[in-house]
């Protein structure tokens, strides 16, 4: 299933230097209390949105414990896998792509030792929309903040897309309150993630996302938002948009 | 009975069922659970429904387990554990040999009625209900083996479980490994799993033990359970099916050894003396058990991809017939915790999961443990002012609807944060 790409092929969107920042990470994914706990706390609202509005979209049942069965999902900017995963353990079959060759690296290392198969590459997304294969899911999950170019990231990622099918972005807002808590407090105060992992400017507002999609065909339906409780201590969608969102879509 | 265990047959035809099975004899499974008692096939069962890949491995031939004659041990399932046996689907198998407990009475001594609970005070259920651990055994049997993916593996012995990074493994005394995210040792109180974890408990015995055994007796007992507190300790006649009850008779060691060296005869007697004849005449049904009176409580519920339920992580003495109850919510919470991880394809084993799992549970058990250790220190003793004390604080209890209220649902299993099962609700 996995296939080695040429890691000299076209990167429009890449941005060199966020790559190195993740490559020095590689190995860390998957560490508990390493420096991306914080994406494994999100994974619980950012799953259960992706899962409730394909099980509702494709008539599944949320109960069943492998309710994406047959569904042809592609992660962009996979990093360790920590979304390809929990899909493919669903019953999808994913495709899983990545800028960092370190992260496809250790992405297909954890992989087999949880028993799954996941088709991890290391190709941008412009690339892949070159190629013929079109995906009944297209997900890019805390990514968008990171790439280069994002028109080009965003028409390549909609092109990807089978007509018909679904769009799940999640990304930080631009907003005072996203710089204090995305930034400051998520960084500097409470280190929940390696300092300099973002950049404030690099964040996009919702609008942002909505009105390019359009252009290229895909129609976002809901935007919800992730937020902290921290009396709980965990994550959960909530109405506030103004820090972390995620939001979903459907291709005309 | 006979009829309904040829249905059986199923469940032993083991070793072709895997759908993880590799040449080498390594069975992969989600969850392996060591300990095929009730608490263990509860958890079996309810997660296999789910649609998870379960191994439930146990020492003891399930042929056996299932043709074993009456052996006089009952449960008292509270109305909490009841609606999770009914969610996981084993209530039905067991309702008509369910005795249903309409009443509690409570006395002290020779003094008069003190607390008196009645289910109508409650809603339109019973209290709970007293059920033969046999008939529980075989309704666990039944479901399990109508479960595709739960796999009953027994008779075998697990030796040893190896956390191995992203999964645990078992270790069989056949040479098979059988792989897992998370491992469950629900192998009771004197868990070999819990102790190879390094896992230490808390142990505190009573110099008092608990007799238990049948009588049959001349009038029907209408549904009504006594308690009642005796110089030596409490002293509980339980309802049971066809005009017959389950005792458990608290005595001190030496008396209790006393008593169950006695005749058939002179042990009648004794019987007679505390138990009276408001049920007519009595007779011992089946064989006298005499278990001490202790607690062992984990220090710890939870491991690195381990998990402690049932009398392994906490086993309570059989005043207030609690134990079975305790290890039911046990199977509620896991069950919930990893049905919710494993619907996002998430890491069923991991460490968060069993944090919460802890939490959860403890504080109930904590409570429990408490009311019941505080409850045996206060009744079995005969110091004057000390019953007048309890004497009134019964009757005071008794007066006050809403602290009587407030017992009695925790008595039922319907206070503190429930999960979904023990609030009727699907898992």
């Amino acid at each position: 299933m996995q296939q080695q790409d040429s890691a000299t092929e076209t990167r429009a969107s890449i941005d060199d230097a966020d790559v190195a920042r993740f490559a020095a990470l590689a190995e860390k994914w998957w560490q508990p209390g390493g420096p991306f706990q914080a994406l494994h706390a999100i994974n619980v609202p950012r799953l259960t949105f992706i899962r409730d509005h394909l099980c509702r979209l494709h008539g599944r049942d949320m109960r069943d414990v492998k309710p994406l069965k047959g569904l042809r999902l592609l992660d962009i900017g996979c990093g360790g896998g920590l979304i390809a995963e929990p899909l493919a353990r669903l019953g999808a079959e994913v495709t899983a792509i990545d800028a960092g060759e370190d992260a496809i690296e250790a992405a297909r290392l954890h992989c087999e030792k949880s028993e799954l198969t996941i088709a991890y590459r290391q190709i941008s997304a412009e690339q892949l929309a070159l190629e013929e294969e079109r995906f009944d899911c297209v997900l890019t999950l805390e990514v968008v903040e990171h790439v280069a170019d994002l028109p080009s990231f965003l028409e390549a990622s909609a092109e990807l897309i089978r007509p018909g099918g679904t769009f799940f972005a999640a990304t930080l807002n631009r907003t005072a309150a996203s710089y204090l808590l995305g930034i400051v407090a998520a960084e500097r105060i409470l280190r929940w993630l390696p300092p300099g992992i973002h950049q404030w400017s690099k964040f996009v507002r919702p609008s942002e996302l909505v009105a390019p999609l359009r252009r290229h065909g895909v129609a976002i339906q809901e935007i919800s938002g992730i937020s902290y409780d921290p009396l709980s201590r965990s994550w959960s969608l909530s109405k506030k948009l103004d820090v972390n969102y995620i939001a979903f879509g459907i291709k005309s | 009975m006979a009829l309904r265990s040829l249905r059986y047959a199923a469940v032993y035809e083991v070793d072709n069922k895997f759908r993880h099975m590799t040449a080498d004899g390594q069975i992969s499974a989600d969850l392996a659970i060591a300990g095929g008692g009730l608490v263990g096939l509860s958890l079996g069962v309810a997660l296999a429904r789910a649609g998870l890949d379960v191994v439930v491995m146990d020492g003891e031939d399930p042929a056996r387990m299932r043709d074993a004659a009456f052996d006089g041990r009952v449960c008292s399932i509270a109305y909490g554990s009841k609606r999770v046996l009914d969610g996981i689907g084993v209530w039905d198998l067991m309702a008509p040999e369910a005795e249903p407990i309409l009443e509690i009475r409570v006395t002290d001594q020779n003094a008069p009625l003190f607390l008196h609970y009645d289910h109508r005070e409650v809603g339109d259920h019973p209290l709970g209900w007293i059920v033969e651990n046999r008939v529980t055994r075989i309704a666990l049997l039944e479901a399990a083996a109508a479960c595709p993916t739960l796999h009953h593996l027994a008779p075998v012995s697990v030796l040893d479980f190896t956390p191995e990074g992203e999964r645990i493994s078992a270790g069989l005394a056949d040479g098979r490994r059988v792989s897992a995210r998370l491992a469950v040792a629900a192998d009771g109180r004197r868990s070999r799993l819990r102790q190879a974890a390094g896992i230490n408990t808390l142990e505190w015995s009573y110099d008092q033990a608990g007799i238990v055994c049948t009588v049959r007796h001349e009038r029907p007992h209408r549904g009504i359970a006594q308690e009642r507190f005796l110089a030596a300790g409490p002293f509980a006649i339980l309802p049971m099916t066809e005009n017959r009850a389950s005792i458990v008779w608290t005595e001190q060691t030496s008396d209790a050894a006393h008593l169950m060296a006695m005749a058939d005869d002179a042990f009648l007697a004794e019987l007679e003396a505390r138990f009276g004849d408001y049920l007519g005449a009595l007779e011992v049904a089946g064989p006298r058990f005499s278990y001490p009176l202790a607690l062992t409580h984990s220090n710890r519920y939870a491991g690195e991809r381990l998990a402690l339920a049932g009398d392994a992580a906490h086993a309570i003495h059989p005043l207030a017939g609690q134990g079975f109850n305790l290890g039911v919510r046990d199977v509620a919470v896991l069950a919930e915790l990893i049905v919710d991880r494993a619907r996002l394809g998430l890491d069923i084993g991991a460490p968060d999961l069993l944090a919460h799992y802890e939490r959860w549970r403890r504080f109930d058990t904590m409570s429990l443990i408490a009311v019941t250790d505080g409850l045996n220190r206060l009744f079995s003793n005969d110091i004057a002012p000390l019953r007048v004390a309890r004497d009134l604080g019964l009757a005071a209890v008794n007066r006050t609807p809403r602290l009587k209220r407030l017992f009695m649902r925790h008595a039922m299993g319907s206070v503190g944060e429930l999960p979904r099962l023990a609030r009727g609700e699907p898992l």
